[in-house]
C-alpha cells in the first residue's frame, strides 16, 4: 500500500489528539471532584 | 451512572473502529490518489462533528443570552472544547493527506484559511473564559462571543463552493458533477455517523466536568460568605 506511512501518522496523531484530550478530561474532573469533598468536609467540620 | 457512560463510551469507540475498518476494508481504492485518499474518511467526518459540535455550542450560546441558565453555558464551554479537538485533528490530518498528494503542506487559500481562523476563534472563546472570574459576567461574555465566533462556521462550509481553492471540490451537497462511489458514500456516511456519537460522548465527560466545577464554584463561595 502505497503512503502508508502518512495514513497511519494521520490516524495515529489523529487518535492521539483524541486520546490525550479524553485524558485530560478525565484528570480535570477527578481533581475537581477530590475539590469538592475536600470543602464539603471542611464545611461539615465548621458545622 | 457510571455503567451507562461506560457502555456509551465502549459503544463510541466500537463505532469508531468499525468506521476505521469499513474506510481500509470496505470502500474500494481511489483511482487517482491511491490508499492516501483513505484519511478522508477520518479528516472529513471529523470536520463535520466538529462543526456540529460548534452549531450546538451556537444555540447553547444563545440559549444562555436569551434565559441565563448556567446550564447552557456548560453545554457552550463543553462543546466549544470538544469542537477545538475535532478541528485540531482536522487540522493535523488535511497537511498529512496534502503533502503526497499536492507536494505541499499547507497553502493559504480559502477553506484551510478558514478553517485555521475557526480553530483561532474557539480558542480565543476557551482562553477568554480563563481571564474573567465572576461566572455570570464570564457566561454572558463567553456567550456572546460564541455567538460571533460561529459566524465563520458557514464560510467555512461554503469556502470550497463559493471560491476556486486549492481544497478538492465537495463531493457531497456539491451540485451537478460532483459526488461520491455509492459505497465510499456508505462508508463516509458511517464514519460520519460514528464520529458524531464518539463527538457525543466527549460532550457527555466535558458537561459533567462543566457541572463539577459550578459545585466547587459554589461551595467556594459559600465557605467564603461564612
Amino acid at each position: 500500500m502505497k503512503n502508508l506511512n502518512s495514513i497511519f501518522a494521520a490516524y495515529m496523531i489523529g487518535w492521539g489528539v483524541f486520546f490525550l484530550f479524553f485524558v485530560s478530561i478525565v484528570k480535570r474532573t477527578n481533581d475537581l471532584r477530590s475539590e469538592v469533598d475536600r470543602l464539603k468536609k471542611t464545611t461539615l467540620k465548621e458545622k | 451512572m457510571a455503567w451507562r457512560r461506560i457502555l456509551f463510551g465502549v459503544l463510541a469507540i466500537g463505532l469508531v473502529a468499525g468506521a476505521a475498518y469499513a474506510a481500509f476494508y470496505v470502500a474500494p481504492e481511489e483511482r487517482t490518489m491511491g490508499a492516501i485518499q483513505k484519511i478522508f474518511y477520518f479528516h472529513a467526518s471529523t470536520a463535520w462533528a466538529g462543526e456540529t459540535t460548534f452549531f450546538v455550542c451556537f444555540v447553547a450560546n444563545l440559549l444562555y443570552i436569551w434565559k441565563r441558565k448556567p446550564q447552557y453555558d456548560w453545554l457552550g464551554v463543553t462543546c466549544a472544547e470538544v469542537g477545538a479537538a475535532c478541528i485540531t485533528v482536522v487540522l493535523i490530518t488535511g497537511p498529512i493527506w496534502a503533502k503526497p498528494v499536492w507536494g505541499i503542506w499547507w497553502t493559504w487559500d480559502a477553506r484551510l484559511t478558514s478553517t485555521f481562523v475557526l480553530w483561532i476563534l474557539y480558542i480565543c472563546y476557551l482562553l477568554l473564559r480563563t481571564l474573567v472570574d465572576e461566572p455570570d459576567r464570564r457566561a454572558l461574555l463567553s456567550a456572546l462571543f460564541g455567538v460571533f465566533a460561529f459566524i465563520d462556521v458557514p464560510i467555512v462550509f461554503g469556502a470550497i463552493r463559493w471560491w476556486r481553492t486549492q481544497h478538492p471540490a465537495p463531493v457531497i451537497m456539491g451540485g451537478p458533477g460532483s459526488g461520491l462511489d455509492p459505497v465510499m458514500r456508505t462508508v463516509f456516511f458511517f464514519n460520519v455517523f460514528a464520529m458524531h456519537v464518539f463527538a457525543a460522548f466527549l460532550i457527555v465527560e466535558r458537561y459533567r466536568l462543566a457541572s463539577t466545577k459550578h459545585d466547587v464554584e459554589v461551595l467556594q463561595h459559600e465557605a467564603e460568605a461564612r
